[in-house]
């Protein structure tokens, strides 16, 4: 097996719960921060990514293979507990990419430690409010209408989840909303004190979006890029809010060549 | 026993069809259906049918409450308590019950619901329920914290009546600076609260741990018994033993003068397109965290399509067959009523009477027949079992106001 895409897991406790951390690679560090639906334990582009850079990703508190901390009761709180955790890894000054849900997370971190980020990657981020339209509310959908609809092509959601996904994922995403509950709620999947804390953020940002996100209204990108101190902006084409599932390659190529830029 | 009346106030014009077409009569089908004429008009006629109800002897009137659904016309249980407050005179008015998690301010439900027993002259049974699923989305209250929400919501109203004030209460989900309420229940220690439900174990036990009666809502004789098993297994971990005083059941039961017209206006209880609270879109009515970890996967399931809803779901001619609708005359429904008693024995009786489209008069007409003729040998047969309401044996309140002797059997097995 390639040697790059060798993945080992640990199970730290941060503030009081096992976090479920996987890794693999070798090179700068970067932590990808997965969506609302929690993750898939390999993906194409988690590995490509893991070529070129020192990869880690953890299961979100209460997501997947991590405990729920039953205390948290924030999206600024996961940022917290993963400064932690990137302390604990001995990883002081790392790359961020954050995934929909996992943007806001990485957005957060970035505003907390200006001078300990190194680049920050935003795929089709939640966090902030659009403009226009909302931010597709998982509460008033089935699990498979809200996953399908971060889809731009169905045939793509087919791939990665199979066509009717086995209910074991479906239970996961399930205990994953309920999480998402626990910390976004009201309001939902974004915060209003975020856009003011951006301004500290002195890393070059990459703001990704995929051109038919129907879960993140592509007019939230205007208030990331006016806050964001030096943000550029990139679409990816034949991409819904999934574009790390949909798209690994062009994001990797993307997410590759600003982060070594 | 203690003999009740109760109807969900059904908004009985909405247009069915759309309902239909939509796939859901709930959260978010529209209320461009709802008509105000026709809901003036309601309203009025449910509160002269509660009038009725105690000219002829009922015991008490059930209320309660839901929200963005035609299938029940309460926005607010309290302001028909209130109502029936100042227009009856001896009825109990029994609200089954507040939503709890839905209330910021569990202090305001408190005060009013003081109100309504000091007015009512200390007639108040209030009742604590969840709330559905789809109320939680409604009021856009977080579905994972409901059972929490519950329990403290129910810990600070107890204690805004029974504590002396001013006083704080810091909270995982509430927190008040002053508690202080100038609005105290007449009925001491505090009125009797009595918890509805249909399926969560952890309400049962919750209700078993504070001696507070449990309602089972419209269950299947075999489903009754369960809840009972597990209520009395929890009451007797607390140090006494459960009895009917501890037990209620609601009933679907139309009366009606010819067997005919009772079949006919009780297949209005299937009006909802033949599901208990209407048709719903089931990820709205068990939103994530709402239903307990053990019933998860179920709900997951019928979420996206893959089996029924784990509540239940029964055609007209089984909910008869399993006992779970009643319809007749006075004569034929007595005895089915006598055998729902044997089998499970409660003794707080309500009898959901009417719902959907049956008319007024005809909605009047078994609410007479209820009590003139069915509630007098319903009450006959409930001395003869020794199904004693709480009011009749004086049941304590809860298991903190039970007799010492009790709660020093619960400080010896703690």
């Amino acid at each position: 097996m390639d040697k790059a895409t060798e993945w080992r897991t640990s199970d730290p406790v941060i503030a009081g719960s096992a976090l479920h951390v996987m890794r693999c690679g070798d090179g700068a560090p970067v932590l990808i921060l997965h969506h609302d639906i929690g993750t898939l334990d390999r993906t194409p582009f988690y590995d490509a990514l893991s070529r070129q850079f020192d990869v880690v990703v953890p299961h979100h508190p209460g997501h997947g293979r991590s405990e729920r901390p039953e205390w948290m009761r924030s999206v600024r709180d996961m940022a917290v507990v993963y400064r932690w955790l990137l302390g604990t890894l001995g990883l002081e000054r790392v790359s961020l990419v954050g995934l929909g849900f996992g943007g806001w997370i990485a957005a957060e971190m970035a505003t907390m430690a200006p001078s300990l980020l190194d680049r920050l990657v935003l795929v089709g981020p939640m966090g902030i409010k659009p403009p226009e339209g909302y931010i597709l509310d998982q509460a008033l959908y089935n699990h498979l209408e809200y996953t399908r609809a971060g889809f731009h092509d169905q045939a793509a959601y087919d791939r990665v989840f199979g066509e009717e996904p086995p209910t074991d994922l479906v239970v996961e995403w399930e205990i994953c909303r309920e999480m998402n509950f626990r910390v976004a709620w009201k309001p939902y999947m974004y915060s209003q004190t975020l856009p003011h804390l951006l301004g500290s953020v002195t890393a070059p940002s990459l703001v990704v979006w995929g051109d038919d996100d129907r879960v993140v209204p592509q007019s939230a990108t205007g208030p990331w890029l006016e806050n964001l101190p030096d943000a550029t902006l990139e679409i990816v084409e034949n991409a819904g809010h999934y574009v790390d599932l949909e798209q690994p390659d062009a994001l990797a190529r993307l997410a590759t060549g600003f982060l070594v830029g | 026993m203690h003999l009740m009346y109760f109807t969900e106030q059904p908004m009985s014009t909405y247009p069915a069809q759309e309902g239909l077409d939509f796939g859901a009569t709930a959260l978010m089908f529209s209320n461009r259906y709802f008509d105000p004429v026709s809901g003036s008009r309601l309203y009025n006629e449910y509160i002269e049918e509660y009038k009725l109800a105690e000219s002829v002897g009922i015991d008490g009137i059930m209320l309660n409450e839901h929200h963005n659904a035609p299938f029940c016309m309460q926005a607010k249980a309290n302001i028909f308590a209130a109502i029936l407050a100042a227009v009856t005179e001896k009825m109990k008015i029994v609200l089954l019950g507040n939503p709890l998690p839905l209330a910021e301010n569990p202090v305001r439900l408190a005060e009013e619901l003081a109100m309504i027993d000091m007015i009512s002259r200390g007639r108040l049974v209030s009742g604590f329920v969840r709330g559905g699923g789809q109320e939680q989305l409604a009021a856009g209250v977080n579905p994972a914290f409901n059972r929490e929400r519950f329990e403290e919501a129910h810990d600070l109203i107890v204690a805004a009546w029974t504590r002396e004030g001013p006083f704080r209460f810091e909270g995982t989900h509430y927190q008040h600076r002053v508690v202080n309420p100038w609005a105290l229940p007449l009925q001491k220690p505090y009125p009797r609260v009595w918890v509805p439900g249909v399926i969560s174990r952890e309400t049962i036990v919750w209700a078993a741990r504070h001696r507070y009666p449990y309602i089972a809502l419209n269950t299947s004789i075999e489903s009754t018994r369960n809840i009972w098993k597990i209520y009395d297994e929890e009451a007797e971990r607390c140090g006494y033993t459960a009895g009917p005083e501890n037990r209620g059941y609601l009933q679907q039961c139309h009366v009606a003068e010819t067997e005919e017209k009772a079949i006919e206006n009780a297949r209005q209880f299937r009006w909802m397109q033949g599901e208990f609270t209407g048709l719903a879109h089931p990820s709205w009515a068990s939103p994530a965290g709402y239903s307990s970890p053990n019933n998860r996967r179920a709900f997951v399931e019928f979420s996206v399509g893959r089996r029924e809803n784990p509540r239940g779901i029964t055609t007209f001619e089984e909910q008869v067959e399993q006992g779970r609708i009643i319809c007749g005359t006075p004569k034929t429904v007595i005895p089915r009523i006598r055998r729902v008693l044997e089998e499970t024995r409660p003794s707080i009786y309500a009898v959901w009477g009417n719902d959907g489209t049956v008319s007024h008069a005809d909605s009047l007409s078994c609410i007479r027949l209820l009590g003139e003729e069915v509630f007098p040998a319903i009450r006959e047969i409930g001395e003869e079992l020794g199904l004693h309401s709480p009011f009749e044996v004086d049941a304590p309140v809860s298991l903190a106001y039970s007799p010492e002797t009790d709660r020093e059997q619960v400080r010896q097995r703690a």
